[in-house]
């Protein structure tokens, strides 16, 4: 069974984001990018496949911009097989929208005839939860999102869900749309031998038009601003205060 | 290379960052206050290390390591340099000095040493012999076919868990013009040889938790085998594989000063006095800006140096400066991070006064500052006849 990834470039999640000037978005140029943390736990999950013998090759597919290769040769060095990367813009700040990504992701899916995708269950900068729920009706296979545990049982897999309440048991018939949650695995640290070999690891280069895919966007930004500073608290001296001031603000 | 690095290089130092990060940064606090490394930790850093195929990653690839270039090694240990010199002792960098190892050496020191069967330390100093390493007392005399070992030696980095020292004796004297001067072998020698012991050594100020022990030897027995390299061919096998160490001050003291740096930088953007964050005073940005400066210059030094040995270029005063450079500079950059910091900077409950402390030794071991400006001025005078 082949493992398909894909993975996103996004803002490293150490670094303080600083919205641009014209509330455009976020200020990318000259910031430390890294792989999306959840897509991260999906590329070790998918190692962990190959490891178990439940899988034979683990795919990775970065879409955006030419400096994507850095997020592929990450995921190259944990351990991934190969990986392709669809050059779908040449401007650091365009984000691809979930559904253009998903459709490419279709694409791929035909291509390649992978027996399952492992994907982030969001990313971290729009924090949108959309592509694989979207990649899931356009192939018309089962999804499985917020996962957690995952067991794959032959043409079916049973599956832990991360859901509000608690957590959810549900079987899938295969081949599927995981979206991985963050206490699935603890992804490996890329081992120096793989680090070294990553670059000998074969990288496909694509468009999406090579693709047959529109990416145009559908969706418009109106602004993007800091999030409302919190205001200044006070002290009270005694918990008779503390209910009088709660009472006055109207919070009890 | 000098202006970027390669990708691969990138994921290597940025690998061995959040290894220090994950698995080092968590342990210090304790190490700080103990003095020691609990076994399962020591353990488990070396398991990890060896896990992940970065054990002895400065070892060739004939002998089944990575055989990192020196660039490679540099930037290995610039990111272990932000940690704990107790703990990362045990991310096994044994000293390339063992390459020297001949015959069934190999097998009973090399080897182990590389796969982290057997943990290394290297013995030169002694009380009377610091900087002038000929001045040395610790001697072997010939017997039949054995040596015969009296003296000590102190200052012994690792030698707590060491199972085996490359030990620097004197085997001889010449009388030269300027007097007489020693002849020195490197030995090998086993933790438990008869007549050889290790003891604790003193209380440094520097560093806690990465001992420095004593070292003597009682009419200890050592077979001709034991010697590394050729007998009285000390000095060469030190000039051979010893410059590396100087790389490893200078670069550690490069990532522990980027580590001080960015307390610092949080520090001035957080902390308010006088109605504003003092960030905005310049009597501070201008400090973060100088330290920031001399950081950079301190690690394109060092790497530069790093790629001179890469390419088989005379280095030897190139390393002298990264070394003497980088360890000045960690010196003022810890100390301006802990004013910068005020008061907070000097207690234990963060670590910047740790850093500080631990800075002092880098201009004094591997050879003091005064000695890399020897080099420096001697190589460059030299030339000229003078």
């Amino acid at each position: 069974m082949k493992v398909l990834v894909p993975v996103k470039r996004v803002i490293d999640y150490n670094v303080k984001v600083r919205v641009k000037a014209d509330g455009s978005g976020v200020d990318l140029a000259n910031v430390k990018m890294s792989m999306n943390p959840f897509d991260e736990i999906a590329v070790e999950q998918a190692i962990r496949l190959k490891e178990a013998g439940q899988a034979d090759e683990v795919v990775a597919v970065s879409i955006g911009v030419k400096q994507n290769q850095e997020t592929l040769r990450t995921a190259l060095a944990m351990g991934a097989d190969r990986a392709i990367l669809v050059v779908a813009t040449e401007d650091v700040h365009a984000d691809i929208e979930p559904l253009a990504v998903a459709k490419i992701l279709k694409a791929v899916i035909d291509e390649e005839q992978p027996g399952i995708v492992l994907a982030g269950k969001q990313a971290i900068d729009n924090d949108m939860n959309a592509t694989g729920q979207m990649l899931a009706a356009l192939t018309g296979w089962s999804q499985a999102t917020f996962v957690s545990e995952l067991d794959i049982q032959g043409d079916s897999a049973l599956v832990t869900r991360e859901v509000d309440g608690g957590l959810q048991t549900i079987k899938v018939s295969m081949p599927t749309i995981v979206t991985v949650d963050l206490r699935l695995n603890e992804p490996r640290y890329a081992s120096l031998p793989n680090i070294m070999k990553a670059k000998k690891k074969p990288m496909d280069e694509k468009t999406p038009a090579d693709l047959g895919v529109d990416i145009a966007p559908r969706l418009t930004i109106v602004s993007t601003g800091e999030p409302e500073a919190r205001a200044a608290g006070i002290k009270v001296g005694s918990v008779d205060e503390l209910v009088e001031k709660l009472k006055e603000v109207g919070a009890v | 290379m000098l202006y970027g690095l390669s990708a691969e290089q990138d994921m290597i130092a940025q690998t061995v960052r959040s290894f220090v990060e994950k698995e080092i940064y968590p342990h210090e606090e304790l190490v700080e206050r103990t003095g020691e490394v609990p076994n399962e930790i020591a353990q488990h850093i070396k398991e990890k290390t060896l896990e992940l195929g970065f054990y002895a990653c400065n070892f060739p690839e004939s002998v089944g390591c990575a055989g990192l270039s020196h660039v490679d090694f540099a930037l290995v240990e610039r990111e272990l340099g932000r940690g704990s010199m107790a703990l990362n002792h045990f991310f096994g960098r044994p000293q390339n000095i063992l390459m020297a190892c001949e015959g069934d050496q190999i097998d009973r020191y090399l080897m182990p040493a590389v796969r982290g069967e057997r943990m290394d330390a290297l013995a030169m100093t002694e009380p009377g012999a610091g900087s002038d390493i000929r001045g040395m007392k610790c001697s072997a005399q010939r017997d039949g076919g054995d040596w015969v070992v009296n003296g000590s030696k102190h200052f012994i980095s690792g030698a707590d868990h060491a199972d085996f020292f490359i030990v620097f004796i004197a085997t001889g004297e010449d009388q030269t013009d300027k007097g007489p001067k020693k002849r020195i072998t490197a030995f090998l020698v086993d933790r438990g040889t008869p007549g050889f012991s290790v003891r604790d050594g003193y209380k440094s100020v520097s560093h806690r938790g990465y001992k420095n022990m004593i070292l003597e030897f009682d009419d200890c027995r050592l077979p001709q085998a034991q010697v590394l390299g050729e007998v009285d061919g000390g000095f060469e096998v030190m000039n051979t594989w010893l410059y590396a160490t100087r790389i490893t001050v200078a670069t550690m003291s490069v990532g522990r000063a980027r580590r001080v740096f960015d307390y610092a930088l949080h520090y001035a953007a957080e902390r308010e006095q006088f109605g504003q964050k003092i960030g905005k005073f310049q009597g501070v940005s201008f400090q973060l800006a100088d330290m920031i400066t001399e950081i950079d210059a301190a690690d394109l030094l060092t790497l530069a140096a790093a790629d001179r040995l890469d390419k088989a270029l005379p280095a030897n005063r190139e390393i002298a400066s990264a070394k003497l450079y980088a360890s000045e500079m960690l010196a003022r950059v810890t100390d301006a991070a802990i004013q910068i910091h005020g008061g907070m900077g000097l207690m234990s409950d963060y670590p910047l006064e740790r850093f500080w402390r631990d800075a002092r030794v880098e201009r004094i071991w591997d050879g003091t500052s005064e000695i890399q400006r020897h080099i420096i001025s001697r190589d460059l005078l030299r030339a000229l006849g003078a």
